[in-house]
C-alpha cells in the first residue's frame, strides 16, 4: 500500500518537475499531457483508496516513509495516515484538480507562461496531498506552507501586473500570520506530549485535559485550549476567517482556474480539514470550540454582505467562498465535523463550477470581469448558463441540489449545539442563507439576464468557449446537482468517518439529528417546513426585484444609505488596516530602529563617537609634542615654576 | 612522519595560495590553479565525512605533537560533530567563491584567489584546532586575508568598512586571549579539552565567559555589536560577502560551543537571560531594521544577523528548559537547531549574496530601486532567487526551516514568550525577504538597464544550482547532518547541565 500512497503524491510532483524544468523541450502539448497524466493517475488511485476504505472497510493505514531526523529522542518522520477522512479529501482534491487541469488547456491557451502554469498547478496538487495525507504535525506544516508557496506563485502568475504581485505578497504574509500561530500550536503539542505524531498526540489527548500552561504568570490556562486556539489561528489564515480573510478576495488576481482550484475548492478548506483532523484535541476544549464557532459565524454572515456590493464577477464568488468557509467552520465549532467536511465536499464541486463558469464568461468576453458590462448572456453561452444556474442553486441550498443537503444539515446541527456561542452562530448562518441567495442571484441575473450591456468590442466574437472549457463545467455540474441524494446519508448519518473523527458524546449533535433522518427524499420534503428554504427564496426574489424588475432601486438605496454602502465597499476597513495601517506601522518601527538605533545610537554615538573621542584626544595630545624646541623649553619652565611654587607653599 | 588529513586540509590551500601568488599567472591561469587547489581540498575533505564515526563524541582524526615547548603549546588537531560539518561547509564553499570571481576580478586576480585559498586553510584551522594557542593564531590570522579582500577589491567606502571590521573583531579577540592565558595558568596546558574539565569558581567563570562573549558576540554578530557587518558586506566583493556570511559568522557560534558553554557552564547559566535577550533582540529588532533597507546587501546582512539570533537562542535556552520542566528534553534540540541553522545559513546567505553579485555584475547597483521586473529578462535567475528567498524566509522543505523549527520548538519548553518572539520571524522574515523579491524580481521591466539584462550564464547557473541542491536536500532530509552531530550534542548537553562549582 505504501507504494500506492507514494505514487499518489509523486505522480503530480514528477509531472510538475518535468513541466517546470523541461517546459521548453516538451512544448505546450507535452506540458499539459504529462501533468494531466500525473494528476489523472493520482485521482484514479485516490478513488481506489476511497473505494477500499468505504466499500471494503479497509482499516486506517498509518505508514512511515522515511525518517526526516531524530533529535533529542524525538523521531520526526514523513508518513501517511490514510483513513476515511484523508481518502475523501484526496479524492476531492485530485478530482477538482483534474478538472481544472483540463479546463486550463482552454483558459490559458494563449498565455506565454503555459508550461509554467501547468507545472505550478501540479505542484499544488502534490502539496495539498502531502497536507491531507500527513500522519504527523511536521508534514502537515510542510504541506501547509507548500500550498501557501504555490498559492503565492499562482496569484502572482502574471508577475508584470502590479496588482498581482501586491496581492501575492499580501496573501503570503497574512498566511504567515496564521502560520505563526500554527507553529506555536505545534510547539505546545510537542511540549505536552513529546511527539509530533498524530497517533501519539491523540492517544494522550484525554489525559491532557487537566494540564495547564501559564502563558501569563500566575494564570494557568488549559494547555489544550491554548494549543487548539493556536492551531486555529493557522486555520484562520489558510481558510481566510475574519480577520485574516483579507488576502482571499485579492487572490483573484491570479488566473481563474487557480481561483477555482486553490482559492475555492481545496487549499482554503485546509483550515476546515485541520480542525476536523484535530478533533480529538478540540473536543476536549469547549473554549476553543466556541472560538471556532464564533469566528466562523462572523465570517459566514459578514463577508456575505460584502458580496452584495462587489462588481467584479470573480470577487463576488470570492466573497461567497469566504462566507461558505465560515459555514464550514461553524460546523466544526458545533462538533458536527462530518457535516463540515461534507459541506466542504459539496462546496468544492459547486464552487469550482461557479468559478470555472465565471472564467468561461470572462474568456467569452475577452477578459471582461465587471458584471455591470455583462447582461443577457444566456443566449450566447447556453452551457455556461445552465451550469451556472446549477452551481448557484446548489450554493443557495435549493432543495435537491448538493448544497441543500450539506447546508441544511449544517444549520440543523448548529441549531442543536449547546456550547456557548451556538445561538449566535445559528442566527448568523440562518440569516446568511438570505444573504447568499441575494448576492448569488444578483450576479446571476446581472450576468445572464436583463439588457445587454456588453461593449461592442466584446460582442463581435461572443460564443461558447471550446469543449475543454465546457467539459469540466458539465463534469462538475453533475455532482453539484446530484451528489447529495446518495451521499448525505452514508457520509453524515451512517458514521462514514468512523474513528477518523472524534466527537464526545455530549457534543454529538449528529446523533441528535439522527432520529429525523428518513432518507434524502424525506429530507427534501421536510425543508418546506423550515425557514431556510423561504429565506433562500426570499433572497432570490429580492435579487430579481432589485436587479431585473426595478433596477433603479439599488442606485437609490446606494445614495440613501451611503454610509452603509461606504462601509461595505471599504470592506469594513479591514483592507485599510491590512494594507496601510499595519505595514506602515511596521516600516515605521523599522525606520525608527534603523535610523535611531543602528545609525544614530550604536554607530553614531558608540562606534563613530568613540572613534571621534579618541581622535579629539589625540589632536590635543598632539599639540604638546610637535617637536619644536621652544615648546619643550616653555614646558620645562612652566614645570620648574610649578615645582618651585609648590615647594614654597608647603 | 605522515601528514594527517586535517593538516592536509589546512596546509594544502595555504601553500596552494602562496604558490598562486608566487607564480602570478606565469604558467597558465591563476584561476585554473586556484580552482584546482580548491576542488582538490574539497575532494580531500570527503573522507572526513565518510570516515567520521557518528556514534561517539570523542575527537576524531586527531593529530597531536609538541609545538612550542616553552608554553607547552601543541599542534593539536581533531574534529567532532560540531567542527566537521563546518569544515565541510568551508571546503564546499571555497570552490564556489573561486568560480564566483572567475571573470569578474580583473585587478590582481592572482592575489584575489590566493587570499581566498589562504583564508580557507586558516578557517579550517580554526575549526580543527584543539590547542587554544593554535586556535588563537588561526583566529587572528584569518582576519588578514579578509581585511585585504575587502580593502583591495571592495567598494567605494572600503577603507571605513575594513577599519571598522578590523577594529571590532580585533578588539574582541584581545579579551579572548586574556581568558585563554588565564585558563593556561590554571591548567598548565593549552589543550581546549583540558579547559573543559578544569573546575572554576563562579566569579572566574563569569569573567572568562564575558571575555569570550566579547570576542564571539562580535563575530556572530550579536546586537549591539553588529553594525560592522552591514558595512563590511556592502563594501566587500561578492566572494568576500559569501565567505563572510557563510563561514566567518559561524566562528562566533562555534566559539560558544567549543569554549563558552563547556568551560563556563555555570556562568552561562547565570547569564543565560542576557544571552537570550540579545538573541531575541536580534530576531525582532533586526527583523524590523531589515524591512526598511534599500540596499540589497545590507538587507541580507541584517537578515543574517536575525538568523544568527536563532543560533545563540538555541544554544542558551538549556537552563531555562531545565528550570521550567525539570527535564533535559529539549536542550539537545536547541543545540542541534542552532548548529543546523549555522550550516543552513551558510548555504542560503551565500546563495543570496551570489544572487546580488550576479545582478551587481550586470547593473553595478545594489539599490533595490534600480531594479524591478528582473524576472522578465532573467527567468532562470528569478527562479533561483525566489527559491533562496523562500529558504531565507524559512519555508519547510528548504534548509532554512529546519534550524528555526527546532529552535522554536525547543524554546517553547524554556518559556512561552521566547517562542512567541522567535516565531515572529515567520512574519518578519517573509516580509523583508519577499518584499525585496517583489520590488526586484517581479513587476514590469523597471528601466532600460533591466530590459538589457542577460540571464545567468553556465558558470553562474552551476554555482546557484549547486547551492540550490544543498538547500533543498538539507530541507527534505536533514537526518544525515543531524546524525553526525547527535553524539556530540548529547555530550555537550550533559556536560553543561553539570555544575562545575
Amino acid at each position: 500500500m505504501t507504494n500506492i500512497y507514494l505514487a499518489i503524491v509523486l505522480a503530480p510532483l514528477t509531472a510538475a518537475l518535468i513541466a517546470g524544468l523541461f517546459g521548453k523541450q516538451i512544448g505546450r502539448a507535452g506540458a499539459h499531457s504529462v501533468t494531466i497524466l500525473g494528476v489523472g493517475a493520482s485521482f484514479v488511485l485516490s478513488a481506489w483508496v476511497l473505494w477500499n476504505q468505504f466499500v471494503n472497510n479497509a482499516p486506517a493505514d498509518n505508514v512511515s516513509v522515511y525518517t526526516w531526523m531524530v533529535t533529542d529522542g524525538v523521531r520526526m518522520e514523513v508518513g501517511f495516515l490514510i483513513d476515511r477522512l484523508s481518502a475523501l479529501m484526496m479524492t476531492v482534491v485530485t478530482f477538482v484538480s483534474l478538472m481544472v487541469h483540463i479546463y486550463t488547456i482552454g483558459y490559458m491557451h494563449d498565455d506565454p507562461g503555459y508550461q509554467r502554469f501547468f507545472s505550478y498547478i501540479s505542484l499544488f496538487t502534490f502539496a495539498m496531498l502531502m497536507l491531507v495525507m500527513a500522519n504527523n504535525m511536521l508534514q502537515l506544516f510542510f504541506g501547509w506552507e507548500a500550498v501557501g508557496l504555490v498559492s503565492y506563485l499562482l496569484i502572482g502568475f502574471w508577475y508584470t501586473r502590479p496588482t498581482a504581485i501586491f496581492a501575492n505578497l499580501k496573501a503570503f504574509i497574512v498566511n504567515r500570520v496564521g502560520d505563526f500561530g500554527f507553529l506555536l500550536g505545534i510547539a505546545v503539542l510537542l511540549y505536552l506530549t513529546g511527539s509530533l505524531d498524530y497517533a501519539e498526540i491523540f492517544g494522550q489527548a484525554a489525559s491532557l485535559q487537566g494540564e495547564t500552561l501559564e502563558v501569563v504568570d500566575g494564570r494557568p490556562w488549559s494547555a489544550l485550549t491554548v494549543a487548539c486556539i493556536l492551531l486555529f489561528v493557522g486555520a484562520m489564515g489558510k481558510s481566510a476567517q475574519v480577520p485574516l480573510h483579507v488576502w482571499l478576495p485579492d487572490s483573484m488576481e491570479g488566473p481563474t482556474p487557480i481561483s477555482a482550484l486553490i482559492h475555492a475548492a481545496t487549499m482554503v478548506t485546509a483550515g476546515v480539514f485541520l480542525v476536523a483532523r484535530m478533533s480529538p484535541l478540540f473536543e476536549y476544549s469547549e473554549t476553543a470550540l466556541t472560538v471556532v464557532l464564533v469566528i466562523g459565524a462572523i465570517t459566514a454572515l459578514f463577508t456575505g454582505f460584502l458580496g452584495i456590493v462587489q462588481n467584479d464577477i470573480k470577487r463576488v464568488v470570492a466573497y461567497s467562498t469566504l462566507s461558505q468557509l465560515g459555514y464550514m467552520m461553524v460546523a466544526q465549532g458545533a462538533s458536527a465535523y462530518a457535516v463540515g467536511i461534507y459541506h466542504l465536499m459539496t462546496h468544492a464541486f459547486f464552487k469550482a463550477l461557479l468559478f470555472l463558469a465565471a472564467g468561461s464568461v470572462i474568456i467569452a468576453l475577452h477578459h471582461e470581469q465587471d458584471i455591470r458590462r455583462m447582461g443577457g448572456l444566456r443566449k450566447y453561452l447556453p452551457i455556461t448558463y445552465w451550469t451556472s444556474l446549477i452551481g448557484s442553486l446548489a450554493l443557495i441550498g435549493f432543495p435537491g441540489f448538493s448544497g441543500f443537503f450539506s447546508k441544511d444539515a449544517l444549520i440543523e446541527a448548529v441549531h442543536l449545539a449547546d456550547i456557548p456561542g451556538s445561538t449566535f452562530a445559528y442566527y448568523c448562518v440562518l440569516s446568511g442563507v438570505f444573504v447568499t441567495a441575494l448576492y448569488s442571484f444578483r450576479m446571476f441575473f446581472l450576468v445572464f439576464h436583463g439588457p445587454e450591456r456588453i461593449s461592442d468590442d466584446a460582442r463581435g466574437h461572443l460564443h461558447e468557449p471550446p469543449a475543454v472549457v465546457t467539459g469540466p463545467l458539465i463534469m462538475l455540474a453533475i455532482p453539484s446537482l446530484l451528489i447529495g441524494w446518495f451521499t448525505l446519508g452514508p457520509v453524515v448519518f451512517e458514521n462514514f468517518f468512523g474513528r477518523s473523527l472524534f466527537v464526545l458524546p455530549a457534543h454529538d449533535v449528529i446523533r441528535e439529528l439522527l432520529p429525523e433522518w428518513h432518507g434524502p427524499l424525506d429530507f427534501v420534503l421536510h425543508s418546506f417546513a423550515s425557514p431556510v428554504l423561504y429565506l433562500a427564496l426570499g433572497g432570490v426574489f429580492v435579487a430579481w426585484y432589485l436587479y431585473l424588475y426595478k433596477p433603479s432601486i439599488p442606485e437609490q438605496l446606494q445614495a440613501r444609505l451611503s454610509w452603509l454602502y461606504g462601509l461595505l465597499d471599504k470592506k469594513y476597513y479591514a483592507d485599510v488596516m491590512a494594507e496601510q495601517v499595519i505595514p506602515a506601522g511596521g516600516r515605521g518601527i523599522g525606520r525608527l530602529f534603523s535610523q535611531v538605533g543602528d545609525v544614530g545610537l550604536i554607530d553614531g554615538l558608540a562606534v563613530n563617537g568613540s572613534a571621534r573621542l579618541i581622535g579629539w584626544f589625540a589632536s590635543i595630545a598632539r599639540r604638546v609634542q610637535r617637536g619644536y624646541l621652544y615648546d619643550y623649553a616653555f614646558a620645562m619652565i612652566l614645570g620648574l615654576f610649578a615645582m618651585v611654587t609648590w615647594f614654597l607653599l608647603t | 612522519m605522515t601528514i594527517g588529513l586535517l593538516s592536509l586540509l589546512i596546509w594544502l590551500p595555504i601553500i596552494g595560495g602562496i604558490a598562486v601568488i608566487l607564480l602570478g599567472g606565469r604558467f597558465g591561469s591563476d584561476r585554473w590553479l586556484s580552482l584546482g587547489v580548491a576542488v582538490t581540498t574539497f575532494v580531500l575533505s570527503l573522507p572526513l565525512w565518510a570516515g567520521f564515526e557518528t556514534g561517539t563524541a570523542d575527537m576524531q582524526f586527531v593529530e597531536r605533537m609538541p609545538w612550542i615547548r616553552m608554553f607547552r603549546a601543541e599542534y593539536f588537531l581533531g574534529v567532532d560533530g560540531f567542527s566537521m560539518p563546518l569544515i565541510m561547509l568551508t571546503t564546499f564553499l571555497t570552490p564556489i567563491v573561486v568560480l564566483a570571481g572567475w571573470e569578474i576580478i580583473k585587478v590582481k586576480p592572482a592575489q584575489y584567489f590566493a587570499a581566498f585559498l589562504i583564508m580557507e586553510g586558516l578557517m579550517i584551522g580554526v575549526f580543527a584546532a584543539l590547542d587554544a594557542l593554535l586556535f588563537y593564531v588561526f583566529w587572528e590570522a584569518m582576519l588578514v586575508p579578509m581585511f585585504i579582500i575587502i580593502g583591495v577589491w571592495g567598494g567605494e567606502q572600503r577603507v571605513y568598512a575594513t577599519v571598522k571590521f578590523f577594529l571590532y573583531t580585533f578588539f574582541g579577540s584581545v579579551f579572548m586571549l586574556l581568558a585563554l592565558i588565564y585558563l593556561y595558568l590554571q591548567t598548565g596546558s593549552y589543550s581546549i579539552l583540558e579547559f573543559h574539565q578544569v573546575p572554576l569558581s563562579l566569579n572566574e567563570q563569569i569573567l572568562i565567559f564575558l571575555a569570550f562573549l566579547i570576542a564571539f558576540a562580535v563575530k556572530v554578530p550579536m546586537w549591539p555589536v553588529h553594525t560592522w557587518l552591514p558595512d563590511a558586506h556592502v563594501q566587500a566583493p561578492t566572494g568576500g560577502s559569501v565567505i563572510l556570511a557563510a563561514v566567518l559568522l559561524k566562528m562566533g557560534g562555534y566559539g560558544f560551543l567549543r569554549f563558552s558553554l563547556p568551560i563556563a557552564p555555570d556562568a552561562s547559566q547565570t547569564l543565560d537571560v542576557l544571552m537570550i535577550a540579545l538573541s531575541l533582540i536580534a530576531v525582532v529588532y533586526i527583523g524590523f531594521v531589515a524591512l526598511v533597507q534599500q540596499d540589497m546587501k545590507k538587507l541580507i546582512a541584517y537578515s543574517s544577523i536575525a538568523h544568527m539570533g536563532f543560533v545563540t537562542l538555541g544554544f542558551f535556552i538549556a537552563w531555562a528548559i531545565l528550570a521550567r520542566t525539570g527535564q533535559d528534553a529539549g536542550i539537545a534540540m536547541g543545540l542541534t537547531g542552532g548548529m543546523v541553522q549555522m550550516v543552513s545559513h551558510g548555504f542560503i546567505s551565500g546563495a543570496l549574496f551570489l544572487c546580488v553579485g550576479v545582478m551587481y555584475d550586470r547593473l553595478h547597483s545594489r539599490d533595490i530601486n534600480a531594479y524591478g521586473g528582473v524576472a522578465n529578462t532573467m527567468p532562470k535567475f528569478a527562479a533561483f532567487m525566489v527559491l533562496f528567498a523562500m529558504a531565507n524566509a524559512g519555508l519547510p522543505g528548504t534548509s532554512g526551516f529546519v534550524g528555526e523549527f527546532l529552535v522554536i520548538l525547543a524554546s517553547f519548553k524554556a518559556n512561552v514568550w521566547y517562542a512567541v518572539l522567535a516565531a515572529t520571524t515567520l512574519i518578519l522574515g517573509a516580509a523583508y525577504t519577499l518584499w525585496m523579491v517583489k520590488r526586484v524580481i517581479f513587476g514590469a521591466v523597471g528601466n532600460d538597464k533591466v530590459a538589457a539584462l542577460e540571464d545567468v550564464n553556465g558558470r553562474e547557473f552551476l554555482l546557484l544550482g549547486l547551492l540550490a541542491l544543498f538547500v533543498l536536500a538539507l530541507g527534505l532530509w536533514p537526518a544525515p547532518l543531524v546524525d553526525v552531530m547527535n553524539a556530540t550534542v548529547d555530550n555537550l548537553a550533559a556536560h553543561i547541565t553539570q555544575s562545575k562549582l
